[in-house]
């Protein structure tokens, strides 16, 4: 009996958890224009969300968030890798300190780093626009990639870097032949982390993107519910990214149970 | 620069300070070509630096690293014609055995046929044909510290440097490896420079052991030299198992210990002059018959070793010493002993009290250790220089860190037979000796203070 109000507890949770995506799902496959009627099974919503035409803005918007959400990721995943690397190899207080630095923008609302950035970019007289999106989203993605990279690092062996120099590698060869291969699976799934941050952002885009018309999918759906009513495209593409996330989300766990095994089999 | 042909590599003056922290004092080395030289001494005696700074990882504060008569203290360390075998092996986790050994081949353009011959050799050398494509995390240790060996000699270094490459293997391997070592310097023909804690490895393994604490080397010499003829009672102590006493070395060829007179083979000491001997638990022969002994005694307990006897035995002046000896002896039985001249090892104490500088305050007190100690009757004026000296059995050591005038830790123990001497070090960095009957322990944290009476002041100028 405990047993059986135990489950149903959790499946009663799971289900107000995922209602709403699970309702947009299913209403994406009809073509009525407000979410709740059901006018019979189509995937009408889809092709036109692929065919362009009317909602030419929708699919700019959505080029526009996967062009930044890639810059910004392989961006991020440089910079953040090369910060880990060069904080693992501080020591003592600084070390301390310069990790409770990186920290601090994961913990600080997003709303506050936009206004920050849209101030900053003010000040220095930036015309706003994709550029200066980009940048925002490298700045708030890179402390994500640091954190992911450094498990990486302390788990390696402190020697192997001296061992390569040893062998005749110069300090760049070494980085390149030892330390990235070694790091790599940490770089992968901070890459994949900034990606997802970075599609995911409305707060920091939309104090950055400026007024030359620029849109990416958060602000253009803000945008559009401000008008009154959402387009019914919105509901194909929210399940669409909600399922793109999922994989993303599966690969990334199997990576690490994977990488969790292999360290066990040591 | 004058080198001989015969050093491939001379330390002049090397120095190194980890903050505060003086790991390496004024060290001076040369190294034979194709010699087996082990750096041996405790942790953090510096002898890793040393080694680290040999292969170009860490940089000098001052002196010079001459390899083949050229400085090459600046040079980075991949272009030193040296490799290195770490101690947690350090191989590159995500390539094969074949790839970990060919690395170093690879990187100076070697051509691929002339590497593969080399890897193979190298590979059979450390016994391990037929791993080539092994993933190197499925290795055992003892197989990952051979193919670490092998990706070093694939190079064909000058010069082979060996971080404790054997103290993550247990003894049966340790050994085997030991021998396989010795075999492959003989069979290589380069020069080797060892880092060990173990003295047993490195008397067995090398040509030259540099025995190294606190950052200075205390001395250089072969196996059997180190093992014979220690300079001092560290080296005495730290080499294998010995009694260390007490001594006086009353004319030429005659030396008092343990209350007794002996004949012995050193001279040049003077009349009278204290000293310490050193003497093996091999070296006291032991018999049942009391009569015709130098000296007697009463076995306190007897263990078996394998190939002999442990004993402790407490003499009739009451000293205790450790000896070793192929037969047992029954607890509480009284038996003779004696000691042959040329067994008896006599060094030069390196001191016979404390001295420490130090400065006149007002109202009989001086300043010494970075504290106020009080002493007694001093003629000496306020603010004049001082030496103060204290023996070594007036210094008295407390339990409660809070009681005594200053704090120190116990950093070294040596039994003399009859008392403890102990190295106190003071937070502020000096040493004090005490020679105490109460057991301490490394590490103890203990309060130390000296009545008025013990400190001995004079004027230093």
């Amino acid at each position: 009996m405990k047993k059986f109000f135990a489950q149903s507890y959790l499946w009663l949770l799971l289900a107000l958890l995922y209602a709403p995506i699970i309702i947009i799902a299913v209403f994406s496959f009809t073509e009525a224009k407000v979410l709740g009627n059901w006018t019979g099974f189509s995937t009408k919503l889809y092709t036109s969300l692929f065919s362009g035409g009317v909602r030419h803005s929708l699919l700019d918007a959505i080029e526009n968030t996967f062009t930044i959400a890639l810059v910004a990721a392989a961006a991020s995943t440089i910079l953040g890798s090369i910060a880990a690397i060069g904080i693992h190899n501080m020591r003592g207080r600084k070390r301390q300190a310069i990790t409770f630095l990186n920290n601090i923008p994961m913990l600080n609302p997003d709303i506050i780093t936009g206004i920050s950035l849209f101030l900053l970019f003010v000040s220095l007289g930036v015309t706003q626009g994709y550029t200066t999106v980009v940048l925002a989203h490298i700045a708030f993605c890179t402390p994500y990639v640091v954190l992911s990279v450094m498990p990486r690092l302390q788990q390696m062996n402190p020697n192997i870097y001296e061992a390569a120099l040893d062998l005749g590698a110069t300090p760049f060869q070494a980085l390149r032949k030892v330390i990235i291969p070694e790091i790599r699976p940490g770089m992968i799934s901070g890459f994949i982390l900034a990606f997802t941050l970075s599609i995911d952002d409305f707060a920091v885009t939309i104090f950055t993107i400026g007024n030359q018309g620029l849109e990416t999918l958060s602000t253009y759906i803000y945008a559009d519910a401000r008008k009154g009513g959402l387009t019914p495209e919105l509901r194909p593409l929210s399940t669409i990214i909600f399922v793109t996330v999922l994989l993303l989300l599966i690969v990334i766990n199997v990576r690490a149970r994977r990488a969790a095994r292999k360290q066990e089999n040591i | 620069m004058v080198t001989n042909s015969d050093t491939i590599i001379k330390i002049e003056h090397l120095s190194k300070a980890f903050g505060d922290k003086v790991v390496l004092d004024d060290i001076n080395l040369d190294i034979r070509r194709g010699e087996f030289i082990t750096l041996l001494g405790p942790s953090g005696c510096g002898k890793t630096t040393l080694l680290r700074m040999i292969a170009g990882f860490l940089k000098p504060d001052s002196g010079v690293i001459l390899m083949e008569g050229n400085d090459i203290s600046d040079v980075p360390p991949h272009r030193r014609p040296l490799n290195t075998v770490f101690q947690r092996y350090a191989l590159f986790p995500h390539l094969n055995v074949y790839d970990n050994i060919a690395f170093g081949l690879k990187l100076n353009k070697v051509p691929a046929a002339e590497i593969e011959s080399r890897v193979r050799k190298a590979l059979k050398m450390v016994s391990m044909t037929d791993y080539e494509d092994r993933d190197v995390n499925s290795l055992s240790g003892g197989q990952q510290q051979r193919v670490a060996i092998a990706r070093a000699i694939v190079n064909r270094p000058k010069v082979l440097l060996l971080d404790e490459p054997l103290a993550a293997l247990d003894l049966k391997m340790r050994k085997d490896m030991q021998m396989e070592l010795k075999q492959m310097h003989s069979e290589l023909g380069i020069t080797f420079i060892y880092v060990t804690h173990d003295q047993e490895e490195a008397l067995t393994l090398s040509d030259t052991v540099v025995v190294m604490s606190d950052g200075q080397i205390q001395q250089i010499g072969s196996p059997i030299d180190i093992y014979n003829e220690p300079v001092n009672s560290f080296v005495a102590d730290f080499i294998g198992e010995s009694n260390i006493l007490n001594g006086t070395m009353v004319r030429d060829r005659e030396v008092e210990f343990i209350g007794h007179s002996f004949e012995c083979v050193d001279e040049g000491f003077g009349n009278n002059a204290p000293v310490d001997v050193v003497v093996r638990p091999e070296d006291i022969y032991i018999i049942a018959n009391a009569e015709n002994a130098k000296f007697t005694g009463t076995v306190k307990s007897c263990i078996f070793k394998g190939v002999h006897y442990e004993m402790f035995v407490e003499t009739d002046k009451g000293y205790e010493l450790i000896l070793q000896d192929y037969n047992a002896f029954d607890v509480d039985s009284t038996v003779g002993m004696f000691i042959k001249p040329s067994d008896i090892h006599v060094m030069h104490k390196e001191r016979t009290c404390n001295t420490f500088e130090g400065k006149m305050l007002a109202d009989n007190k001086v300043e010494i250790l970075g504290a106020e100690f009080e002493c007694e009757n001093c003629a000496i004026a306020e603010g004049e220089n001082i030496y103060a000296n204290i023996n070594f059995d007036r210094v008295e050591l407390l339990d409660n860190k809070e009681d005594g005038i200053v704090m120190g830790e116990v950093v070294f123990i040596l039994y003399k037979g009859n008392h403890y001497h102990l190295t106190v070090l003071t937070d502020d960095g000096e040493k004090i000796y005490v020679d105490t009957n109460d057991i301490w322990d490394k590490g103890d944290i203990v309060g130390i203070s000296i009545a008025p009476s013990d400190l001995h002041i004079t004027k230093r100028v």
